[in-house]
């Protein structure tokens, strides 16, 4: 049973540019790493124009479906994987990390992204899961996907010809993505 | 959790496709058009939404702990907020973890905004210090916090802040420190100024430190921006009045705090930030390793 209210959120603002994005905060591994995969995509709002000024941040397990627990995204070594990346996006609305697939984090589970948006004009911001493209073929026994019906659709993201993950995201619209709210046990 | 986050489909529509045929007022409108709205207009609108949430809550609707994703009087949030339902998910193991920073993410000289070039800033010298905790009460060490702010002439080191206030050359305005192992953060900066923005006519912003800070689970992330006591721009800035519920707002204000004022050096402000839910409401579904 929690007892203290939490703090609000507030919109990031149209000022994060300077201050949040960080060098190499893309790059979760190098582009030569054998693994390396691209995760891109852009963000759009609800006219279908690219939103300039969103951040996105990701958090994920490594390959193998381990939970990070190294420090040093901020100042990345090169070597170590923490799971964490921060990418703002270009005046196309586009965003790209390099990174790994996540591996499932236990037995049965569809592995994700965990993602985070935030953008000028967003009063707070929102989570949403970036699930691989094989989750198609598993909604219909994944608990939450399932639940989402059609929209589901809206998580998965597509693979591009060179084998890299695309996932737009849209704030409003007939493919509005969708966004969590996580369950809290009291 | 609250009906903020679930705006209805049925009244908000598909803004894409309305935006051309349907003009509905200032609700539909866009940027551009936006910067035509009076205060009087965003003021009045803000009077109209939080009337009928307080009458809502006295009818027994729930308290809104959070700001409205769907609030008009912000017109850049018209096209960008979600117009379907929050989807409700049982975290996973990912969500209830979150990345590790540490004294190798941020230097200690990171959280002392006065320091960063050759000489002193212009402005009110001051300290915002504070603690980290859960719903519980419990400190949370360990934990990123960055900050960005104005400087005391409410201008921003960033190429799309053009209004005409003079950068200081003697100030960046970002920070960043990591909580201590009692949950403690601190920065030293210079008090920023409030600034004019484009939301309609003659709009400004009261003087704001923006925050962003992580948690012990990701599904606690925040980036939220801190007051100043009794600025008289809160009744007429929609970004800070997006939080419906007056108790909810208040708590983005810090507090003048005399006993953290240094003698002929800098005023102290206290100021402490709750995460949503506690590592103990849920039970980890393996084994977790930090
Ligand atoms: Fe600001």
């Amino acid at each position: 049973m929690t007892t203290l209210a939490a703090t609000p959120g507030q919109t990031v603002g149209p000022f994060y540019g300077y201050a949040l994005p960080f060098e190499g905060g893309e790059s979760l591994v190098d582009r030569s790493h054998p693994a390396a995969v691209r995760l891109y995509g852009r963000v759009f709002d609800g006219n279908g124009a690219p939103i300039p000024d969103a951040l996105v941040e990701i958090w994920q397990a490594d390959e193998q479906g381990r939970v990070p627990a190294a420090e040093g995204s901020l100042r990345r070594d090169g070597y170590t994987f923490t799971g964490f990346g921060r990418a703002a996006v270009d005046d196309n609305g586009m965003f790209s990390f390099t990174t790994v697939e996540p591996g499932s984090t236990r037995e049965g589970a569809l592995p994700f992204f965990s993602v985070i948006v935030f953008a000028r004009g967003l009063p707070d911001r929102l989570y949403t899961r970036v699930y691989l493209p094989e989750a198609v073929d598993s909604i219909a026994d994944d608990a939450f996907l399932s639940s989402l019906g059609e929209r589901a659709a809206t998580l998965i993201a597509r693979r591009d010809a060179r084998g890299d993950l695309v996932f737009d995201i849209h704030m409003q619209g007939d493919d509005e993505t969708v966004f969590l709210e996580h369950r809290q046990k009291d | 959790m609250t009906d903020s986050n679930n705006p209805t489909p049925q009244t908000q529509g598909s803004a894409a496709q309305d935006a051309e045929e349907t003009q509905e007022g200032p609700i539909r409108a866009t940027d551009p058009l936006a910067t035509t709205a009076s205060q009087e207009q965003i003021t009045a609108e803000i009077v109209e939404i939080e009337t009928e949430y307080r009458n809502g809550v006295a009818a027994g609707k729930p308290v809104e702990e959070r700001p409205r994703i769907d609030y008009p009087p912000y017109r850049s949030s018209l096209l960008r907020h979600p117009t379907k339902s929050l989807a409700l998910a049982d975290p996973e193991t990912i969500e209830l973890h979150s990345p590790a920073f540490g004294h190798r993410d941020v230097s200690w000289v990171e959280s002392d905004l006065t320091i960063q070039h050759n000489g002193d800033p212009i402005g009110e010298r001051m300290v915002v210090t504070g603690r980290l905790l859960d719903g519980d009460g419990r400190p949370v060490p360990g934990q990123l916090i960055e900050v960005w702010q104005a400087n005391s002439a409410g201008r921003y080191v960033h190429k799309r802040d053009q209004h005409p206030a003079p950068l200081d050359p003697n100030f960046t305005g970002t920070g960043r420190t990591i909580t201590d192992e009692n949950g403690w953060y601190r920065f030293q900066t210079i008090k920023p100024g409030p600034y004019p923005w484009r939301n309609h006519t003659n709009a400004w912003r009261p003087a704001h430190i923006h925050f962003s800070v992580f948690g012990t689970a990701i599904t606690q992330r925040i980036v939220t921006q801190m007051y100043f006591p009794s600025d008289p721009l809160f009744a007429l800035d929609p970004i800070y009045q997006s939080i419906v519920d007056q108790d909810a707002r208040d708590r983005l204000i810090a507090t003048y705090d005399h006993s953290l004022t240094s003698p002929e050096w800098a005023l102290g402000y206290r100021w402490d930030i709750v995460l949503n839910g506690s590592k103990r409401t849920w039970t980890e579904p393996e084994e977790g390793d930090h």
